[in-house]
Order: structure tokens, then C-alpha cells, then sequence
């Protein structure tokens, strides 16, 4: 609340910067405003820069460090012998005083230490942030002093401004890589925490998954051990069975669509078969495990099959379903990528369509069709809450579809939502998870974007 | 000449080659029709699988759009609900109107005396049917020692088994409605006692764990909440980087790196966001959990990508032209692009933006790494409160054991794709209306 009433201060007083900017300029030019250099906006917006974009670093820089200070305040203000604790009791103790700050008790009576250290908080709190305020609005204010004072007809206005924006420019575009040097330090941070308690060779190499971890000494079945064998052996058995669905499917419909549907046919089928794509993959998950996955075990009870009721089967169905259209409109676009001039090749020597495409267009095509399936195989890979949703948890070492098997994206959802104790190897193990997945999927993407850019370069 | 082709090659009687030709051309005929068939039987499969899809969806969903009410004659009794006759609000607020629904249940079936039968009786309104007597008290104190009738939302039981969710024809053990529940909701029907309604309550209530009172409300806001957050964070980076990559850019190691490096993050997998926004914006920055505000940027780092794209190729569209025209008149190149170049390419970059918010609009994985998967009752009014969205709602009921909130799963998805289905038309309009094909 404090901060929005700070931010609408900041923006007025930049706006204000704005319009002084501009009546200066007019005014310095002595009216005549073919004696600037640049259009008077710009002038504005130069005075507008200097006033906002400091106070902006200055609020954005407290938000950032301000929670460690004050952290860091309020426990050395503890009295002697409740912070020489472990890190996790620490962190709790702090958490315990925060909560108390907001008002927020769990514990019954809670210790008076803590009380007054929220107290404590509270107050630095206010402290901190009404300086900051003062702060940033005094930056705010004397920016624009200084920027007003140095409007004169011949400043360049507009190429500093210029100068900035782009300077802003290349800073925001930046964030893409940020994100994904976060993505990987995140995952990377967490996982090595998570290797120094299980060697990798046994994580990538073990074949028992099972993570919870004894909290007393003579627990039974927690052992926890963490070998990702079944999680990578059960996602593997689940995309191979969406691929077996998606693959043909999507590529005869890719193939229909691109050679043989009329251009009204085409304008219909198209985006129908691309609502597939945007059904949310919730939705999916509910109908797996809702309809397909009954149907699944009656039919194969009918059958005298035993099926698990939550069979690999269904959920890589319904996945398989899900991926059609990724393969087939980009099957599509590369099928119509091979130029006209090899079909009609074909046709003068007699060929029919089919014989046409299976034995031109396709092989032609290949490469690019390949792919459009490796993007989709990653997708599948990725793809979490069908499985959450219609797949197993206990991690099953089979290739029978017919038995429950769990996957990576499962297995990191049930590690991660619930109760989790931080800190514990059961946590970790979700972000060594996640870590393989992201490299797993990098890797199959950057293969498929290579596959398909140098086969468009052939025929362009 | 006609010799010549009866006579055939090497000697062999012209009839019968004539035949072998004509024999494989049926073949080549036929496969090229089966060939054709195979490729219209995978679209039928597609199409039919969609179809039953969104038709499982909505016959299972359509019923939640109204309720099963149960009509009383209530006696508001003053011994029970202002013994002391002070019509103070608080008192009237908290006075005990499940006794007083109990009474109405026993003046209507006189006969039920034994105690389990009596709760029995009771449970067939829903547990937050003392709210409405309470409310109009409430509203008109003078009411008090009059008998009026009251409709009391069913229970959930009575909902499923009046929508014909419970068949009647099974043992009593294997249904949730005893045989005695059956009667005297047959009793009260044929009374006409028993009604439906039109379930608003199902659009401006928030979660709850009894079924029939949970509502989507608090979903939607969370949903709205986050979206905001999402569009205010990624629009304006997303369309910055496309313009300075497209326009400004030079071509060198560097934003060699920052292309690849976005097309890539379009395919991340978007748990992995999620795992991003738990050890950085949760664990580094310690923002609020469960929060739209950390769901938000959550969703922004996975949109960002796809607006990129789309907002580079349509920066892409505009022909080269207009740009040197803009030059030619002595504008600079920033002014080329904010004058010129982007409003042109606005109408392709907004759809792009609408198509990435309606994919984030569905996502649920990555909200679920951030704790927004919380039972959450309140309706979240701020950014850093607690809140839950649609796609999570619709994951947490799909979880939950009780036959009435599948229905209520079908009727908030059914809810969900209509908000899709409305980004999406709109996606479409902008494009007709504004697109200009060079």
C-alpha cells in the first residue's frame, strides 16, 4: 500500500518533470521553437529521465537489500544464546518473527524475545522505508533541478534521450538471458546441494526411486533412495505411447492438409485441429483420468486384461492427443516448404498423388518432419499435469503399459507441493529433476532447431 | 499403328497386357484412395476426439449451473433465536438456526423421532443452510415469530441423486443417500418442496469444502490478479526486446546468443519455470507464497518468449520501405520505429499477446511449484495475498473425492474455455481487422 502511494509520487513527479521540461525549453528558445535543437518533447522527456530513473534505482535497490539489513538488525538484537543455532532453526526463527511482525502468531504464547524482536522489526521497517521514500524523492526532485538547469536551445535533447532508450532497450532484452542464467543457477545451486548428499552416479544411475527419507532411525520403506532409472524409464514408456498416437495421426492429417484438402477444407480443419493445442493441458489431465482411464481398464478387463487404473496407457493417450497438432502444423509448414517443381517432377512421370508424396514429397520432407516430431517428444517430456493427473506415483521399473508407472514432472510436483521440510534431500531431489529435464529438452530442442533451419535453407 | 499396339511388346498377346496395365492401375487407384482415406480418417479421429473431449466436458458440467433447493415452512421461533426479545444484531447473529431448521424439518415429517434419523433429515440441506435464516433475520428482525417459507440449498447428496448422479436402483450401502433420505426427499418433492434454481451462488462464492457451497469467485480473481501481473510484466519487456533485436540490433555474437537463447526458452518445459520461481522469487528474493504477484512473474518469464516471437516477426512484416521513407524525411532511427514502424506492427504483436495470455490463462504446473495450489476461501484482494487461480482450482477439485465436485470440475473448466475461447475470437478479429498483407 505504502509503496503504491510511493510510486504514484514517483510518476507524478516525472510526469511534472515532463511538462516543466518542455515549457523550459519553450521558454529558453524565447518562444521560437525553431531554435532548439530538438523538439521540445524530447526536452521533456530528457528532465522527465533524470527525475524518474534515479529514484527508480533507489526504490528498486531498497527492496533488494532492505529484508537482509533488517534481518540481520533484528537478530543481533536477540538476546545471547537464541542465534547461535543452525541455519534451519534460524531460518525458522526468523520466519517466527516476521509472522509476529504481521500479526500472524501460531504458536500459542509466543516468547517474549520474539515479540519484542518483531516490534523491532516493525519499527526499522517503517524507518527504513520512510527514509527510502525521503530518499528517492529528494533523488527524484533534484534530478529534475538538475536536468531543468541545463535545458538550453542547443542542447541535444533528443540524442540523449535517444542514447537512454536504447540503453533501456538493450537492459530489458537482456532479461531474456537473465531468465535462463537464473533457470540454470536455480536449478544448478539446488542440485549440487543435492549431490553432495547422493553421488550422481547413483541418481543417474540407480534403479530404486523412492525419496522419502527416515525421520527416526528404525523407519520402514525409507530408506530414500534416489536412483532416476524408473522416473526416466516410465516417461519414456508414456512419450513413446503419445508419439505412437501423435506421430501418425498428426502426419497423415499434415499430409491430407497440405496435398489433398481443398483451400476451404484447409481454412476449417486447420485451426480446429490447433484448438487442440490450446486446450489447457488441465483439462486433459481431468479427462484422462476421468473418462479415458475408466474406459482403458473396462476395456481391458473385458479383454482379461489387469489394468492398473491409472495406466500409462491412458495418460499417454491423452498426451498423444494433446501433441497432434505441434506435429502436425509443423509437418505441414515443411511439407509446403517442398517446392512445387519436384511434385510436378513426379506427376509428368506418371506418378499418382500418393506415390507422389510418399516416394517425393516425404523424403524430401524428412528432415524437417523429424524435427517437428523431436519438438513434440520434448514437449511430451515436459508435459506435467496429464500426468500428474491419470499417471502413478510409485516409481514402477516396466515397460508393460498397461501397469501405473511415474514420471520426472510427477515426481517433482509431489516432491514439491505440500509439506516439504527445505533443506531436506527429498526437496533437493526435485531440482536435480528439474535440472535433467531442462538439459534433456534443451538438448532435443536445439537438435530439432538445427534439423529444420538447415533444411530450410536447402530449398530457400 | 493400331497393329503395332495389338501386337504388343515381345510377342505377348495385346489383351492380356492390356489387362495386367489395367489390373495395376486399379492397384495403384485403389492405394492412392486408401492413401486419401487414411489421411481423412486421422483428421475424423482428431476432430472426434476433440469432440468427445469438450462433449464429456460438458455434459458432465452443464448441471452446476443450477441447484437443488429444498423449500421449508420455518418457524422463526423468538425462544430460539432472541430469547430475550432485545432484536440486537449480535444476538440475532449468533443464535443457533440450525435448532430452528431442525424444528421446521420435524414439524414437516412428525413421525422421525429417532435421534439419527432426525440428523439424518437435517442433512439433507447443505451445512451452510443456516446462513440464509440468518441473513434474513438479519435483514427484517420482524419476521420473528412468523412462519415463512424458505428455500435451504440442498446437500450435496440430495443434488447428485436429484440431477440422477445416484442411481436408485442399487443396494442403499453402495450410495451415499439412505432409503429413508430417498422417501422424504420423494415426499417433499411431491409437495413441491423441492425446486431448482439458477446457481449464482456457483459464480460469487469462493472455495469451500462442502461442494455445493464452493464457488469459483475467489478463482477468478486470483486469475485476474495474476494475469495482470503477468501482462504489466511481459508486455512491455517482450515488445522492447523485439524492437531492439529486430531494428537496432547488430548482428553480433551477442544478440546471436539472446536469439537462440529466446527461441529456446519457448520450449522449456514450464515446470521448470516453476522451479525457477521457487528458489529464486521464494527463496532469494522471499516474496510472499501462494501469492498472485510471484504467479505473475512466473507466468511473465514463460510468456515472454512467445510475445517475442510473434512481436519480431510481425517488426519482420513491415516492409523496409516505409523505413527509408521515414529516414528519407530526416526523422532518427528511434523515431522511424516509434512513429512508423511500431504502430504498424502493433496489431500482429497485440495478438501475439493475447494468444501468449490466453496459453497462461490455462497454465497450471508452474502455480503449483509456488504454493498457489493452497485451499483458499478467502477472495484475494490484493497482489500478495493468498489466492488460487482457475486452472489450479479445477486441478484441486478434480483431486477431490466427492461425486458433486466433478460436476463442479466440468462447470469451472467449461468456465475456463470460455474465457479461452473469448481471448482467442478476439485474437482472430484483430487480425481480420487490422492485418495488412505488403
Amino acid at each position: 500500500m505504502q509503496l503504491t502511494i510511493l510510486a504514484t509520487t514517483l510518476l507524478l513527479l516525472t510526469l511534472i518533470g515532463f511538462y516543466l521540461g518542455r515549457s523550459r525549453a519553450v521558454a529558453s528558445a524565447g518562444g521560437n521553437r525553431r531554435q532548439l535543437h530538438s523538439l521540445p518533447g524530447y526536452h521533456g522527456v530528457y528532465v522527465a529521465l533524470w527525475c524518474g530513473l534515479p529514484a527508480l534505482f533507489i526504490v528498486a535497490l531498497w527492496l533488494v537489500v532492505e529484508p537482509h539489513v533488517i534481518e540481520a538488525l533484528v537478530l543481533s538484537g536477540l538476546p545471547e544464546g537464541m542465534t547461535d543455532v543452525g541455519p534451519g532453526q534460524l531460518s525458522l526463527l526468523i520466519n517466527e518473527i516476521r509472522n509476529a511482525a504481521n500479526g500472524v502468531s501460531f504458536f500459542g504464547e509466543p516468547n517474549p524475545a520474539v515479540v519484542a524482536a518483531a516490534e523491532r522489526y516493525n519499527a526499522l521497517h517503517q524507518i527504513g522505508f520512510a527514509a527510502m521514500g525521503v530518499v528517492a524523492a529528494a533523488a527524484a526532485i533534484g534530478g529534475l533541478a538538475w536536468a531543468r538547469r541545463r535545458i538550453a536551445p542547443n542542447m541535444r535533447a533528443r540524442n540523449r534521450v535517444e542514447k537512454a532508450i536504447m540503453a533501456i532497450l538493450i537492459v530489458l532484452s537482456t532479461i531474456s538471458v537473465l531468465t535462463t542464467i537464473g533457470i540454470v543457477l536455480s536449478l544448478l545451486f539446488e542440485s549440487i546441494r543435492f549431490f553432495s548428499r547422493v553421488p550422481v552416479t547413483e541418481f543417474l544411475f540407480g534403479l530404486q526411486w523412492s525419496p522419502q527419507t527416515a525421520i527416526r532411525e528404525d523407519q520402514v520403506g525409507s530408506s530414500g533412495a534416489f536412483g532416476a532409472v524408473p522416473l526416466f524409464a516410465g516417461t519414456m514408456l508414456i512419450t513413446l505411447i503419445a508419439m505412437c498416437v501423435a506421430v501418425p495421426v498428426g502426419l497423415l492429417s499434415a499430409i491430407y492438409l497440405a496435398d489433398y484438402a481443398s483451400p476451404r477444407v484447409r481454412s476449417v480443419v486447420k485451426p480446429v485441429l490447433e484448438v487442440l493445442a490450446g486446450i489447457p493441458t488441465v483439462v486433459y489431465g481431468f479427462f484422462a483420468a476421468l473418462t479415458v482411464a475408466p474406459f482403458v481398464r473396462d476395456a481391458g478387463a473385458s479383454a482379461g486384461l489387469d489394468v492398473a487404473s491409472f495406466s500409462a496407457l491412458a495418460a499417454g493417450l491423452v498426451m498423444g492427443i494433446m501433441i497432434i497438432p505441434y506435429v502436425s502444423s509443423l509437418s505441414d509448414d515443411v511439407m509446403n516448404a517442398v517446392p512445387q517443381t519436384l511434385r510436378d517432377g513426379s506427376y509428368a512421370l506418371g506418378a499418382t498423388k500418393s506415390e507422389t508424396i510418399r516416394q517425393v514429397v516425404f523424403p524430401a520432407a524428412l528432415p524437417g518432419i523429424v524435427g517437428a516430431i523431436l519438438l513434440a517428444v520434448s514437449r511430451a517430456i515436459g508435459e506435467t499435469m496429464i500426468v500428474v493427473m491419470a499417471a502413478g506415483l510409485a516409481a514402477n521399473l516396466t515397460a508393460n503399459p498397461l501397469e501405473a508407472v511415474t514420471t520426472v514432472t510427477v515426481q517433482i510436483v509431489t516432491l514439491l507441493v505440500g509439506d516439504q521440510e527445505f533443506d531436506s534431500a527429498k526437496t533437493l531431489a526435485a531440482f536435480a529433476l528439474g535440472l535433467l529435464l531442462f538439459c534433456v529438452t534443451l538438448i532435443l530442442n536445439i537438435i530439432a532447431l538445427r534439423v529444420v533451419r538447415k533444411y530450410r535453407e536447402k530449398y530457400d | 499403328m493400331t497393329d503395332i499396339a495389338r501386337e504388343g511388346h515381345r510377342g505377348r498377346p495385346a489383351a492380356q497386357h492390356a489387362d495386367l496395365s489395367q489390373a495395376r492401375l486399379r492397384r495403384r487407384y485403389a492405394a492412392e484412395r486408401r492413401f486419401k482415406l487414411y489421411g481423412v480418417l486421422a483428421i475424423c479421429l482428431a476432430i472426434g476426439v476433440l469432440g468427445i473431449l469438450l462433449f464429456s466436458v460438458v455434459s458432465k458440467g452443464y448441471t452446476a449451473f443450477v441447484k437443488t433447493e429444498i423449500g421449508l415452512d420455518v418457524y422463526f421461533d423468538p425462544e430460539e433465536i432472541d430469547p430475550e426479545g432485545t432484536r440486537d444484531p449480535a444476538v440475532l447473529a449468533d443464535a443457533n438456526y440450525d435448532r430452528v431448521i431442525r424444528d421446521a424439518f420435524e414439524r414437516t415429517f412428525p413421525e422421525v423421532s429417532e435421534r439419527r434419523e432426525r440428523r439424518a433429515l437435517s442433512d439433507l440441506v447443505s451445512s451452510g443452510a443456516w446462513l440464509v435464516l440468518r441473513d434474513r433475520v438479519l435483514e427484517d428482525p420482524s419476521v420473528i415469530g412468523t412462519t415463512e417459507r424458505v428455500w435451504f440449498r440442498a446437500s450435496d447428496d440430495v443434488d447428485m441423486l436429484m440431477k440422477g448422479y445416484i442411481p436408485r436402483d442399487v443396494p442403499e450401502t453402495a450410495r451415499r443417500v439412505s432409503d429413508a433420505q430417498i422417501a422424504w426427499i420423494d415426499a417433499l418433492d411431491e409437495a413441491g418442496q423441492v425446486g431448482t434454481r439458477f446457481n449464482l451462488d456457483f459464480f460469487t462464492a469462493g472455495d469451500s469444502r462442502e461442494p455445493e457451497l464452493a464457488g469459483i469467485w475467489g478463482a477468478v480473481v486470483g486469475t485476474f490478479l495474476t494475469m495482470v501481473v503477468t501482462l504489466v510484466l511481459s508486455f512491455p519487456l517482450a515488445v522492447a526486446t523485439a524492437v531492439y533485436l529486430e531494428e537496432f540490433a547488430p548482428k553480433n555474437r551477442w544478440t546471436d546468443l539472446i536469439e537462440v537463447n529466446i527461441n529456446n526458452l519457448a520450449a522449456v518445459p514450464s515446470i521448470v519455470f516453476g522451479l525457477l520461481g521457487l528458489a529464486v522469487f521464494l527463496g532469494w528474493f522471499g516474496l510472499p507464497r501462494s501469492a498472485p504477484l510471484v504467479g505473475g512473474m512466473v507466468l511473465a518469464l514463460m510468456n515472454l518468449p512467445i510475445i517475442i516471437i510473434a512481436g519480431r516477426a510481425s517488426l519482420k512484416a513491415v516492409p523496409p520501405s516505409i523505413r527509408e521513407a521515414a529516414l528519407a524525411v530526416g526523422a532518427s532511427r528511434l523515431q522511424v520505429v516509434t512513429h512508423h514502424v511500431l504502430p504498424l506492427a502493433m496489431p500482429g504483436i497485440l495478438t501475439g499477446t493475447i494468444i501468449g495470455m490466453a496459453h497462461a490463462l490455462g497454465e497450471t504446473a508452474p502455480l503449483l511449484m509456488i504454493g498457489m495450489v493452497a485451499f483458499i476461501v478467502d477472495i484475494p484482494s490484493g497482489f500478495t495475498d493468498a489466492a488460487t487461480v482457475l486452472p489450479v482450482q479445477i486441478f484441486l477439485w478434480a483431486d477431490s473425492p466427492e461425486r458433486a465436485f466433478v460436476e463442479k470440475t466440468s462447470a469451472a473448466i467449461i468456465v475456463l474455455l470460455g474465457f479461452l475461447v473469448i481471448m482467442n475470437a478476439l485474437a482472430v478479429i484483430l487480425r481480420r481487422r487490422f492485418e495488412r498483407r505488403w
